[in-house]
């Protein structure tokens, strides 16, 4: 079935008042040998209940598991209720982009009220209004040091998500700038001599994650000391955005910015997408970073209102200077992430905290299996990394019980053979992690 | 309104979390206390005034819902509920994105085919669903350009982009290290083909074209243009946000597009959630298979599976698959509509269009009086001319009469521009009274100038200061007393 309303008696009318006898009238700008003669190539139309059909036969075709152990930059937790009763107003998302500020307040106030909680969470002073996604935040962050600097190289810790840096790489490449990659030490946090050795007047940024990809929590105020001593900027992402609620956030330790996935705010998994790029910085950098911003002004009476500003810094205005060319944003995404917020409020430090029990939960009895040992010894939040004595026959066991393993990281990282990256969120039940022992042992 | 900080009161909360089945232990324990944070300042509010606080916002937006949304290059068409639907069940939403492949064989089978359509309907060899909007996807698209002539070892650093391109042309263009050089429309509203074969020379590495471009008129000389491009060894990269003038009726493989960029939440009707998530799928011509990003999809059989192994490939332009559920809801339209209701799409949305034309005509002036195609762009010059009156006070008019304006002050060449892009979901009803509207405003302009240049004057809010808010930026709420 098609969605257009015209009956053929209106498409008559029409036609007369066009002058035009015929649709294809309207078509005679394409040059006849280029007009498509045949029916494209795609199944034939589907009514209303036989979408549903044979969209729920894709659904099936997918084994939902009955755990989730893996992490790794997508995160599956608890979504309240709320968050998807006001993203499903059509109020909001069949909404384009504000560009008319009068009829789009509801979103604008609602993207103020984001910028404003990630901002805190961050312990930096401003956010944009969303970016892509967790890696394409930290690659455009580092683009945007490079030209604020004039300088061409990115220094990227080994233990930032496999990933990100690869989209890095690609971003980095297309501006003709180069990485260089730090190797962590055996805490599993960055090896800072290896990083001081590195830092030199052709470095633009340095990018670390914390909680970083082996779950491990960076020590950001030293790493900030060193950065900043030779004029160089700290970019830090991390993982689980639930870690804010618990952890100390870089803007408070040094990070002039601070980017990362928000998807564990109220956005479900949806096998990689869509997600949120979370993307805040120190209040100097107003002026040039990328992305949309809302700020409050006032409306010819006095009243507050909220408009999209400081325009000139984006594509549409600044064309082929603009630092970005991001457009289109993840604002629904947003808007989930501020809803889950403002339920969550001060329980989002009880919800991290709850991530950390089951954490060491399932950690120490794992542990205590014959020949599994844990790799890092720094703190983790709700991911760790463990060392077994056959990583692939590990997951091979738990997934012929329906369950997705941890994620086996010598495909990223050749020498940590039969490491296996675990993450436990508060969706995973004592009973679970029982089992999970049960079936390992 | 007041913020939702504003209503905050200490102790309230509008979501519990589960008791710990597992024994609590000390958190300084497992985390070392200087990694962990002093204060929590987040908002604390029951759940019903988090409901009411959140509602009353959505009843400050407009979306398509609720009202006409002539919002030109935007393709604000009418999002079928059904596909919301789809789109939340358990089946989609829940897998994460490194479930082993046998676990998404739905997901994948789908991304394929998906990726299968996209390339009939467009007429190119492969698609990529990665790219998350499509500003991103013009990034891709430009990165492939760029990675085919390092591979050639040819060395082109400029990027040709028509005067009245969308500003995402030369910024994706500049961050791919091109610069960028402006052609020259001519007086038909197409490409000026003098200027373009002075231009074109084997330091070009691309033009990147909008066809129908953003007058909504389709570049007649679309073979030439093609010719002298390719005949310099350059690629013609299409900007495919006007996709929804010709579904069915040609194809830009056929026309000589090397790459073309889409936007899902235009063309296949998946809302734009105020902003997004869009996604923004990549078509490649057979020159540019081998540089798509990575992971692709392989069928082996009956079975799909992810794949790394092109060592060509631009790399990743994002982490995981692209904005996945997003792709679900335009994969469900396109099954929904088919051969002939995609194509009746196009021609529906190009009858609106025109119709629109036709009825505003003596009432505004039409700097390119032709046949259209999707939209139409009106220039407020007479209006400007006879009473002061400009293209962003009608805009603001607009929203009084109930409706959404067009895109304004866009495309750059036309002076006050008004760009009306009604799609194929509007009923001629609509249309009609749309139409009436932008008579009465042009009237009203004329008699009363100054209630116009007062609009709106229904909304919450009157036209805010854009000056202040650039001048004294305040983007982050902050507690004051």
């Amino acid at each position: 079935m098609d969605y257009c309303p015209h009956t053929n008696d209106d498409i008559t009318q029409m036609q007369a008042a066009i002058g035009i006898s015929s649709i294809d009238e309207l078509f005679a700008d394409i040059p006849k040998k280029f007009r498509l003669k045949r029916m494209l190539d795609i199944p034939a139309a589907l009514s209303e209940q036989q979408t549903i059909t044979a969209m729920s036969d894709l659904a099936r075709k997918n084994k939902l598991p009955q755990l989730t152990l893996t992490g790794a930059g997508a995160y599956s937790h608890f979504i309240p209720a709320v968050v998807g009763h006001i993203i499903g107003r059509a109020e909001f998302y069949t909404a384009y982009t504000p560009y008319q500020a009068e009829i789009s307040q509801g979103i604008m106030q609602a993207i103020y009220e984001y910028q404003t909680m990630i901002a805190h969470l961050t312990g930096t002073e401003i956010a944009n209004a969303s970016m892509y996604d967790g890696a394409s935040a930290m690659a455009e962050a580092a683009v945007l040091c490079a030209k604020m600097s004039n300088r061409t190289k990115i220094i990227v810790a080994r233990s930032v998500h496999p990933e990100y840096r690869q989209v890095l790489n690609t971003y980095s490449w297309a501006n003709g700038y180069a990485v260089v990659e730090i190797a962590y030490a055996a805490s599993g946090q960055i090896d800072l001599n290896a990083l001081q050795n590195q830092l030199d007047d052709h470095v633009a940024a340095v990018l670390v994650q914390s909680p970083n990809f082996f779950g491990v929590i960076e020590d950001i105020a030293p790493i900030a000391d060193v950065v900043h001593k030779k004029g160089v900027l700290l970019v830090v992402g991390f993982t689980d955005a639930t870690s804010l609620g618990i952890l100390q956030p870089a803007g408070a330790s040094g990070a002039d910015f601070v980017v990362g996935e928000g998807q564990s705010f109220g956005n479900p998994l949806n096998y990689g997408g869509p997600y949120l790029g979370v993307f805040a910085a120190r209040e100097k950098f107003l002026r040039r970073i990328p992305g949309r911003l809302v700020g409050a002004t006032l409306d010819k009476n006095g009243q507050r209102g909220f408009v999209l500003t400081l325009q000139t810094r984006e594509q549409h205005i600044r064309r082929e200077k603009a630092t970005s060319n991001i457009c289109s944003n993840e604002a629904l995404c947003a808007l989930a992430a501020g809803v889950y917020l403002a339920a969550l409020g001060k329980n989002l430090k009880k919800l991290a905290a709850l991530n950390v029990y089951k954490t060491q939960y399932l950690k120490n009895k794992l542990m205590r299996l014959s020949g599994w040992h844990e790799v890092f010894a720094a703190p983790v939040y709700n991911e760790f990394v463990l060392r077994c004595p056959n990583a692939r026959q590990v997951n091979e066991k738990l997934q012929a019980a329906g369950i997705i393993g941890g994620y086996e990281l010598h495909k990223d990282y050749p020498e940590l053979k039969n490491t296996i990256l675990f993450c436990v969120t508060e969706m995973i039940s004592k009973e679970g992690m029982d089992k999970v022992v049960m079936i390992l042992k | 309104m007041k913020l939702i900080f504003e209503i905050s009161k200490p102790g309230r909360s509008a979501a519990n979390v589960t008791a710990s089945d597992v024994p609590a232990i000390s958190i300084e324990e497992a985390i070392d206390k200087k990694y962990l944070r002093s204060d929590l300042d987040l908002p604390e509010v029951a759940e019903i005034d988090l409901v009411r606080h959140y509602t009353n916002l959505s009843r400050r937006n407009f979306g398509v819902d609720l009202g006409f949304y002539p919002l030109g290059s935007c393709t604000m068409k009418y999002n079928p509920k059904v596909n919301e639907n789809i789109a939340a069940t358990p089946g989609f939403i829940g897998l994460h994105p490194y479930a082993p492949d046998e676990f998404a064989q739905g997901n994948l089978q789908l991304i394929y085919e998906m990726q299968k359509y996209l390339s009939d309907i467009f007429g190119m060899a492969e698609f990529t669903l990665q790219p998350a909007a499509g500003a991103h996807g013009e990034l891709t698209g430009m990165m492939m350009i760029k990675k085919c002539f390092e591979v050639k070892g040819e060395k082109r650093h400029l990027v040709l982009i028509p005067d009245a391109a969308h500003g995402t042309n030369p910024a994706s263009g500049a961050l791919c290290g091109f610069d960028t050089v402006t052609l020259r429309s001519n007086s038909d509203g197409g490409v000026d083909i003098e200027h373009l074969k002075s231009l074109m020379t084997e330091d070009v590495a691309a033009l990147m074209l909008t066809n129908p471009n953003t007058l909504g008129l389709f570049e007649r000389n679309i073979e030439q243009v093609a010719q002298i491009i390719h005949g310099k060894g350059g690629l013609l990269y299409g900007d495919g946000a006007n996709a929804n003038a010709f579904l069915g009726k040609t194809r830009p493989g056929d026309l000589g597009f090397d790459v073309i960029q889409l936007n899902l939440h235009k063309t296949f009707s998946t809302p734009h959630g105020g902003g997004g998530p869009g996604s923004g799928p990549v078509g490649v011509s057979a020159k540019l298979v081998d540089y798509l990003p990575v992971p692709r999809i392989i069928k082996n059989g009956q079975d799909y599976n992810w794949s790394d192994n092109f060592p060509h490939s631009i790399g990743r332009v994002r982490a995981f698959y692209g904005n996945f559920n997003v792709v679900v809801k335009a994969y469900a339209y396109i099954r929904s509509l088919g051969s002939e209701g995609l194509t009746r799409v196009s021609e529906m949305a190009v009858l609106n269009a025109n119709y629109i034309k036709e009825k505003l005509k003596p009432y505004f002036d039409l700097p390119y009086d032709r046949v259209c195609m999707h939209e139409c762009v009106f220039s407020g010059k007479r209006q400007v001319a006879e009473a002061g009156v400009h293209t962003t006070d009608i805009a603001k008019r607009l929203i009084d009469f109930g409706y959404h304006p067009p895109t304004i002050y866009f495309p750059l060449i036309v002076p006050e521009a008004i760009m009306i892009e009604p799609t194929e979901t509007e009923s001629k009803e609509t249309l009609d009274t749309f139409c009436e509207a932008m008579i009465a405003i042009a009237r009203e302009a004329k008699e009363n100038p100054q209630r116009v240049k007062d609009a709106p004057l229904s909304t919450p809010v009157s036209r805010l200061d854009e000056v202040l808010a650039a001048r004294k930026p305040d983007v982050v709420w902050k507690k004051t007393g």
